[in-house]
This record gives structure tokens, sequence and C-alpha cells, in this order.
């Protein structure tokens, strides 16, 4: 106690180094909302997005950097290890990813450039703060930080309803699970007198807290909060609509980028705080894990709607890699990990298809979009095969290493039972998944684009010169199909050649005080 | 000879990726041609290479694929799969060469997927590491999807083909599943390294309540890919919906991959679970060969005829896996053989009549043809003997050794899969006879069999008289491997039996009590499997071919897997053990003679 008093009366000392990556976001967010005032277009479309990438760069070679330090920063609020340095690489590359997608996307255009990439910038330093927080109040400013920008860049494109709708709903809900969540923190150190993760952990050991009420009780609550932020039901129901409403590239970086982060989370609380209590926790979040993917498979099953039905399955992978936090094993850290990496790989070569055929058709994300693609465009037609392929856990992608991992962790930790809910999951997914690999290679015709929907009311503090609607102008953006080819073909050279992703992760456990 | 095995196994798909790549549908083709040719030779030069006295995997390539996982990439050709792989090459030649003469659209896909199929084909059965088998085997599914959904003409594809998909990757993800928690436990048993090596996971026998589980996981998947009654759901539907050359290699090879899947991995790995199950599994077996039979003499659609007779013809091999006894299977790979060779060029000729009759799949609708066409009515009728199991075919040899394997392990199945003869006759003889003689139908026009057809069909029937002639040929090439696949099981589901066949050389008395069998189960592993901790796996039996004296077929086989083992060095001793004074189990009556 008396060492946390004296750090509190002193400056911590600030490992500027440790920190870099951080600080290149944040100076990014400043720099692009500065620079978005400029008057000049090419200031605001091109240099915003193009300054954006540059920090999100240099945030990932600081990472690189800073690849085999083991270090405690700023008095132990955040830790630098391999978990948290894999995790970054995972959440950088889906923002760079994001920004790809958005640079001719309406949402920016519609909101003001600086605005929309300095919040995107801001949010993926919230994300980066949580997956290196080892200390209860970190962990909470974190997660504010990330969620509270995509609030706002969930209604980013102003004049449709729906974006709005997702918005406010996204608002109202995740505040709802950070108050549930802070409750639960909050509880969680009025059990244990401390703040800290390994604090907390002796706290348990020392005192045989595991089956304390007010721990309990605090566990609970956590575990409904961050279920919210990762979409786990019976807390998901948020995720169809806002997924659906938010603007495409925006819902790219959350089914991405917030799963990265939440579960990294996830991985370090439980993990590593409250491993002492895990047979009292894992039994439920096994449930949990078990409802979620039955829930998000069956719910995929009738969506029309691309980004509908991907939300639905964003629930049922977070359930699977649920599993890997359960078991509470190093195999069960790094096969999360890993799926968290392979995830991202096949979800950006899908929501990029998306946004390209958003752009090329007028069906928006319906399925009818499509249709026959295969044909029209083959370079998409094979990027939304292969991830649809991997997300089912077809062997020769990335996704079935991904489930061979995690089932494997499961049997290994006991819970073999849960291997099999995964690959019950995956069965019923095969139906949505192949349904849209069946339309990519349709040969019908497609129905007649419909038009766009009539004007959109005009809002007050829009950009003046902004298309007054969502056009699909059958422009064939390269960056698009760039990031679809690219995380397509990854997502089979992967499934081929694991190797390197398992370097990537072989580490992330080992810096978890477990076992 | 060195042959490398992932030549062999990528040509086909490499042959189809260069083919999309070139932008050419002629390129393509020859390309697609090329490949399945240079398999196919492949195939033949693995067999005649084959070195048959040398038991164990050979050609054998083994690198560690995913080292986190303990999965290797490890390929090897033994006498189980050696005519299997063969067989692969000649129906996807045969596939590819049928529809290289009729028009296809976006030809260059349909070159790809075909020899993607063949690639994952030839993996599933070249693979001796587990995971690498269930990568494989989950992967063929998928280039058969995209044919279907492709290049089929019927009406409610989609529905179709999705419905095979998910029915067979249920059984194909619970097999995952099953893969995973028999490396795992077999970790945690033997206390090495987590390793998916076939044999090095017949090293270890699990505990049986384990092995019952993961039995049935590994059997769901199986069944269901044969099928076999009653998980056949998917295959009316799935039948009628494929493209023809597409549904003859799959009806052809994949479901041989299943039955062979029973005794690459279930036998040598979880033999207490084989044993436990055996009746259940001859009782699935029966059941489908009734059921098949009786449901293709009933049905009318050429293709259901073919598919509900290929059930059967999957029930009598599943009958002779699960006697568990070397002849039964032998029989089972014999007849694996036999009936994917019969049923593809049944396909081709069915598809030739429907051709002539006016398109239409319905036997009702053909009929006339023989008069005018005498050449394919002939090549029907081989066909049709040879499904029949006339005596003389190859089939026969089959069946006969599936039943008398059946006969010595569960007598009142065997009587009553006796029946499965009689009824395979009826429905060979009443699809040939609507099919060919009969009323010439309205629109049936009896042209004779083109050249070019001609070329794919009669190969085929050559091929199934070459093996009706030498049947010996797979038989002996086989025998150590199929043998050592099911010894285990065989000595613990009948003791006495394998006991007398392993010990009738009285200078190999010791043979029988195979020491501590289930108790030591390394020791027992290491014994029966060929797996003896040498890398390459050099087979501890050397079975003594044939016993004209003994009969059953001239194929009674002894096994003496003591020789050149290290493991026994007291079996020198001539210990004469009785088989009928002999305990429950032969490993306790060893121990007490001494």
């Amino acid at each position: 106690m008396t060492s946390t008093l004296l750090a509190a009366a002193e400056a911590p000392k600030i490992d500027w180094g440790g920190i870099s990556p951080l600080i290149a976001l944040l100076g990014g967010a400043v720099v692009v909302l500065m620079l978005g005032l400029f008057r000049s277009r090419f200031a605001r479309e091109q240099l915003v997005p193009f300054l954006t990438l540059v920090a999100i760069g240099a945030s990932a070679g600081l990472t690189i950097w800073q690849w085999d330090e083991r270090l405690d920063l700023i008095s132990g609020a955040l830790r630098l290890d391999p978990l948290a340095l894999t995790l970054n690489l995972v959440l950088l590359t889906a923002a760079f990813a994001t920004v790809l997608l958005s640079w001719r996307a309406n949402a920016p255009r519609e909101s003001a450039h600086g605005e929309y990439h300095s919040l995107l910038l801001t949010s993926v330093a919230g994300m980066v703060v949580l997956v290196g927080a080892q200390n209860l109040v970190t962990l909470f400013i974190g997660l504010e930080l990330f969620s509270i920008p995509l609030y706002v860049l969930c209604a980013t494109e102003m004049r449709r309803a729906t974006a709005l709708e997702s918005g406010l709903k996204y608002l109202i809900i995740g505040s709802a699970g950070s108050a549930i969540l802070l409750y639960g923190l909050a509880l969680i150190y009025g059990a244990t007198g401390d703040t800290d993760f390994t604090g907390i952990a002796a706290a348990i050991e020392a005192d045989g807290l595991g089956t304390d009420s007010l721990l309990l009780g605090g566990i609970a609550l956590t575990i409904v909060g961050l279920a919210f932020k990762c979409s786990i039901a019976p807390f998901h129901q948020w995720t169809p609509d806002v997924y659906e409403g938010a603007p495409t590239p925006v819902t790219t970086f959350m089914a991405v980028a917030t799963k990265a982060a939440a579960f990294g989370v996830f991985l370090r609380l439980f993990d590593v705080a409250l491993i002492g209590s895990s047979d009292t926790w894992a039994p439920f979040l096994a449930i949990l894990a078990t409802l979620t993917i039955l829930v998000g498979n069956v719910g995929a099953l009738g969506q029309s709607s691309l980004k509908r039905m991907l939300a639905y399955s964003s629930v049922a992978q977070a359930g699977y890699m649920l599993v890997g936090v359960i078991v509470a094993t190093q195999l069960g850290v790094r096969a999360t990990v890993f799926y968290l990496a392979v995830y991202l790989v096949m979800n950006l070569a899908a929501f990029a298809v998306i946004v390209a055929r958003e752009r090329e058709t007028g069906h928006g994300d319906d399925i009818e979009a499509i249709k026959g693609i295969g044909r029209d465009r083959p370079l998409l037609g094979w990027a939304l095969t292969l991830s649809m392929l991997g997300l089912a856990g077809v062997p020769a992608t990335a996704g079935f290493i991904g489930k061979f991992y995690l089932i494997d962790a499961a049997v290994d930790g006991d819970y073999a039972w849960l291997g099999i809910v995964i690959v019950i999951g995956s069965m019923i997914s095969l139906a949505y998944y192949l349904r849209v690999v069946a339309a990519v290679w349709s040969t019908e015709a497609t129905a007649t684009a419909t038009t766009g929907a009539g004007p959109l009311p005009a809002l007050a503090g829009a950009a003046p010169d902004g298309p007054s609607n969502f056009t699909p102008d059958g422009a064939k953006h390269w960056e698009v199909s760039l990031v679809a080819a690219l995380f397509g073909a990854a997502t089979l050279v992967l499934g081929i050649v694991p190797g390197p992703l398992f370097d990537l992760v072989r580490d992330s456990g080992s810096g978890l005080g477990l076992f | 000879m060195t042959l490398h095995l992932s030549i062999f196994l990528w040509l086909p798909a490499a042959a189809g990726v260069l083919g999309l790549l070139l932008r050419s549908d002629k390129v393509a083709r020859i390309l697609a041609a090329l490949g399945a040719f240079g398999t196919l030779g492949y195939a033949i030069t693995a067999v005649v290479d084959y070195d048959r006295d040398q038991a164990g995997l050979q050609y054998v390539t083994d690198r560690s694929w995913i080292s986190e996982l303990g999965i290797h990439y490890k390929l090897g050709v033994d006498g189980l799969n050696l005519f299997l792989i063969l067989l692969t090459a000649v129906l996807f030649l045969a596939a590819v060469l049928w529809s290289m003469r009729r028009p296809i659209e976006r030809e260059r896909h349909y070159w790809l997927h075909l020899g993607i199929g063949q690639s994952a084909v030839l993996g599933a059965l070249m693979a001796q590491d587990l995971a690498l088998f269930v990568a494989f085997f989950d992967l063929m599914l998928i280039p058969f999807y995209f044919l279907t959904i492709g290049w089929s003409t019927a009406e409610n594809k989609n529905a179709a083909v999705l419905k095979l998909v998910i029915y067979t990757l249920v059984g194909s993800l619970l097999m995952l599943v099953a893969a995973i928690a028999l490396a795992v436990l077999t970790k945690d048993a033997s206390g090495n390294e987590l390793t998916f090596v076939i044999s090095d996971l017949t090293k270890t026998t699990l505990p049986e309540g384990s092995q019952d589980w993961i039995f049935l996981c590994f059997a769901a998947a199986f069944l269901v890919k044969m099928p076999a009654f009653p998980f056949h759901g998917w295959m009316p539907d799935g039948y009628r919906a494929m493209p023809l050359p597409v549904l003859a290699v799959f009806s052809g090879v994949l479901s041989k991959v299943a039955a062979y899947g029973f005794l690459r991995i279930v036998c040598p790995t979880l033999p207490d679970a084989a044993v436990e199950f055996q009746t259940l599994m001859l009782i699935i077996g029966l059941l489908s060969i009734l059921y098949g039979s009786a449901l293709a003499f009933t049905t009318t659609n050429v293709r259901l005829i073919l598919g509900y007779s290929s059930l059967a013809q999957l029930g009598f091999i599943l009958l002779g896996v699960f006697a568990l006894n070397p002849q039964g299977a032998q029989g089972a790979i014999l007849q694996a053989v036999n009936h994917g060779l019969v049923v593809a060029p049944a396909f081709f000729l069915a598809a030739l009549a429907a051709e002539r009759a006016g398109g239409s799949e319905d036997i009702r609708d053909m009929g006339g043809l023989a008069f005018r066409a005498p050449v394919m009515a002939v090549l029907f009728l081989i066909v049709a003997f040879a499904n029949l199991a006339m005596p003389g075919s190859a089939n026969f040899v089959g069946e006969f050794f599936i039943l008398l394997g059946v006969f010595n392990a569960k007598v009142a199945i065997a009587c009553i899969a006796f029946a499965g003869v009689a009824l395979a006759a009826v429905y060979s003889l009443r699809l040939f006879i609507r099919a060919m003689h009969n009323r010439t139908g309205a629109d049936t026009d009896s042209r004779e069999i083109g050249v070019r057809d001609g070329l794919v069909v009669v190969p085929l029937v050559l091929a199934i008289l070459a093996l009706a002639f030498y049947p010996q040929l797979p038989l002996e090439k086989g025998e150590k491997d199929v043998v050592g696949a099911v010894a285990v099981a065989f000595e613990r589901s009948d003791p006495e039996r394998a006991a007398r066949e392993n010990g009738e050389d009285p200078t190999q008395a010791a043979t029988p009590g195979r020491p501590e069998s289930g108790v030591d189960p390394a020791a027992a592993g290491g014994a029966i499997d060929p797996a003896t901790g040498a890398p390459v796996d050099p087979a501890t039996g050397t079975g003594q071919p044939v016993d004209p004296a003994t009969g059953g077929g001239g194929e009674q086989i002894q096994i003496d897997p003591n020789t050149g083992l290290p493991i026994d060095p007291n079996t020198g001793q001539p210990i004469q053990i009785d088989p009928e004074q002999l305990p429950v189990d032969p490993a306790t009556g060893q121990e007490v003679t001494p």
C-alpha cells in the first residue's frame, strides 16, 4: 500500500519508448484534425487519409521496435508484453484497412475528413490502451476512449436515418454496458482492495476469495459489461442493427478491431487477475459461449443483408474465441489471439467486397449485390469466396487452422464438449456462408439494380460539396479491391502456410501470469 | 525407386490452377487432361514399383507442417491405399476425358475444381497424419460443391448440394474434434509430445471410455460420407443434382475414402471401440444392403438406382471392415476398388442411354437399345454382371472374402447378408434389361456408342475384366498392410481365431501370446501395428502369403509380427499353445506358460 501511495506522490516514471505507439496515434489524431480545417480539397480528401495512414504505419513500426520488450509502463498502468504487441498489430492492421476503405467513401465526406479520421485514430489509441491495460482504471479509460469515438463514427453518414439510429443505439447500449462494467470493476476493487491485475490475483490467492460473493458479483457484472462490447449472447442484440446501419468502413473497423480489443482485455482480466476464481466463472462463461455460438449462427441464417449476416457471424465467432478464454491456459490464450488475427484477415476481405459492391451496384449490402461477381469481378469473387470458406472453417483456409487451434485448446483444457459446440456452430454456419458463395458464382442474371432512395434531407453543418446521396456510380476503386485481394489471398496462404502466424502468437500467453 | 508423392498429389490441382491463370479454355482443357494422365502414370508407376515384400509405408514424405500442433505433412503409400490411389487416378481421368467432348460453361473453373477435387481425394488417401487426413477429407467436398452449383442442370441444385455439404460436414467436423481429442488424449496417456502422425497414435491405446466417443465421431463422418443407411439422407438429392462425370467420381472414389478411413485410422487406433461397436456397425452394413437393394429395384431414375446400389455395395464393404479379421478387410479393400471400377462406367453408360432416350433419366423411357447398339449393350452387360458379383468377376471374389470374414465373425449376420448377393442380381439385371432391352421407348434413338465415349468406357470395362482375371494383384500387394490394419482389433474381438490363424506355424508358436495386449498398449501397438518406433514403420508382419491347403478362397493368412521385432526376443522359444486351452486373454496364457 505504501508503495502505491509513494507512486502516487511522485510523478511516475514514464518510458516514452514503451508508449510511443500510443503517442504516434494520438499525435496523428491531432495533426489530422488540424489539417481537416484547411479549405483545400486536396488537403482534406487526400492528405488527411494519407497522414492517418502514416500515423498508423508509424505506430505499427514503433510496435515492432518494442517487440522484445517486457515492461510495466507508467507505474504498472500499462503492460508491454507479447499479447499487447500482437494485438496492437491486429488493431493497426484493421485501422489501416479501414482508412483505405473509407478513403473515397461517403462517411468522411459527409462528416468532414479531419474529424472522421481523428476519431478513428483516437478510437484505435483507446484500443491500444485497452489491450495493454493491467489496472482496472486504465481498463476503463481505454474502454471509453475507444467507445466514444465509435459512437460518433457510427453516425457519420448523417443524412441516412439508419446511420443515426445505429449511432444512437450503440451509444445507449454501449453506455449501459460501460456502466455495468464500471460497477463490476468497483465491486472487484471492493473485494480485493486493489486495482492492479497482479494485485487482484494475489489478493484472491492470499485471502481465498475464489468464492467470495462480493468478488463474484463484480465478476458477473464485468462479464456482462464486456459481453456487451464483444457482442456475446444474450447481450448481442444491438450488433446486427448497429452493423447494418453504420457506414460500411466503420462496420469493418468495429467488427474486427473492437473484437480484438475486447478479447485482449478479456484475456488479461480473466486469465491474469481473476484466474484464482476460474472454477467459478469458467462454467458460466462456457454456457455463454455455447449460447453465443448457437444464437449467432442461427440468427445469421435468414439474413439477406450481408452486413447483418456478418454481424450475426461475428457474434458466433465471438463465441468461438471465448472458448480460448474459458480454458484459461497458455494454449487457450495463443489460440484466441491466433483466431483474432485470422478473424481479422477473413472479415477484412469480406467487408472490402461489400464496400466495393455498395459503390458499384445499387443493391447496397444486399446479397443481390454480389450475385454473379465471380463472373464479373473474379478478383472480388475469389476474395469473398475464400473469406466465406475461411469463416466457415473449411480446410486450406486460415479459418480451419484457427478453429483447429481453438478446439485443440478446448480439448486440452478438458472442455472437449465446447469443441463439439464449436463444430456444431460451424455446421450451422455453412448454410449461410455457402449461400453467399453460391450467389457469388451464380450464373443467373441479377435483378436490375434499384436506384438509390430519393434525395435525403439536407443537414446543417454538412459539407456543402458532399454528394447528396449514396451514389452507386459503378466506380471501381483500386484501394478497395486491393484490400479484398490482399486479405482474400492471406486467408488462403495462411491456411496453407500458417507458420508466420504461429510465430506471431507464440509468446502471447507467456507474459501472462498463467500457472 | 523414389516417387515424389507431393508431385503426384498436387499435379492435378496445379494443372487446374495453371489452366485458370492462362486464360484460354483450350489450354486449360489440355492441361487438365495432361494432369490426369500424369497422375495416372504416377499411380501405375507406384503400383508396378511397389515392393510387396516390404510392408509398411513406401515413398514416404514427412515434413513438419505446423510444429506448434505436432502436425506433419506426411504422405505415404502402402498396401491399404495403393489400389485406391490407382482407382482415383483412373476414374478422374475418365471423368476428364468424358467432360472434354462436351461443351462446358466457364470451362477453366470446371477444370480447376475437378483438379482440386482429385488432389484432395489423393491427399486424403495418402495422408499419414491424422490432421492432414481430416483436412483433405473436408477439403474434398468443397470442389464438388462448386462443381454442382456451377454446372448442374437440376432445378433444386442449390438446396440439394447444400444438404449434401451440411450432411457430410456434420460428420467431418465431428471427426475434427475426434481427431484432436485422439491426439491430445494420446499425448496425455503417453506423455510424449503432441503429434497427429497416425503411426505414432497407434502406439498408445486410449482407455475405453475415450475410445468410445471418439469412435462414434469418426463413424459419423465415415458413415455419412459412404453413405450408409440411415445416414444417406443427402444422397438422393445430391445424386440427382450432380453433373454426371462429377457424380461418377464422387460415387466411385469419395465413398471409398470413408471405408478406407475405417481401416486406416479407426481400426488401428481405436481397436477396443471397434470391437465394442462391431455388432452395431455390422447391423448398419446389413441394413444398408437390404435397404439399398430394396430401393434400387423400386426406383426408376437411373442415377438413383445406381446410387442405392452403391449404398448396398458400401454396406458390403462396411461388413468387410467390421468383420475385424483379415479376410473381411482384404475383401473390403478389393470390393472398394471393384465397386469404383463398376459404378463409374455404369454412370457413363447410363448417361449414354439417357442421351438416347431424349434426355430422360427414367428407365421407363429407355429400352430397346441392344438391338441397334450391340457394343454398348455388351459393355453394359459386363458392368451389370460385375455389379451383381457374377462368379468369375473380381466383385465375386471381394464379396466372397467379405462374407467369409463376416461368417467367421458373426454367423447370423453373414447368413442375412447372403441375401444381399441375390438382391444385387435383381437390381442389376433389372437396370440392364430396362435400359437396353425391353420395348423401345417413345423418344429413343438407338445410336451405337460413339468412339470418343467408347474411349472412356471401354478402358474401364477392360479394367473390370483384367481385375476379374487377376484379382490376386491387389489382394497380394496389399495383403500385409490390410491385415495389419485390423490385426489388433482382430485379436481383441476373436482372440481364439486370431491365435489359431497366427499360430498355425509351430515355429512361431509364441505368436498368439502377443504379449500384454491391453496391458501395455505401446507394446501391443508396436507388435501389431507396423509402427515400431522406426520412423518409416517397417512392418512387423511377414504374413505367409497363401496356404492352399486351408482353403477359404486360398487366402488363409498367417501373421508373424515378431520376426524382425526387437520387442520380443523371448519368442524364439517354441511355446506351444493350444488354442482350445487359451484363457480369454492370450497374453496371460503366455505369461503363465514358461
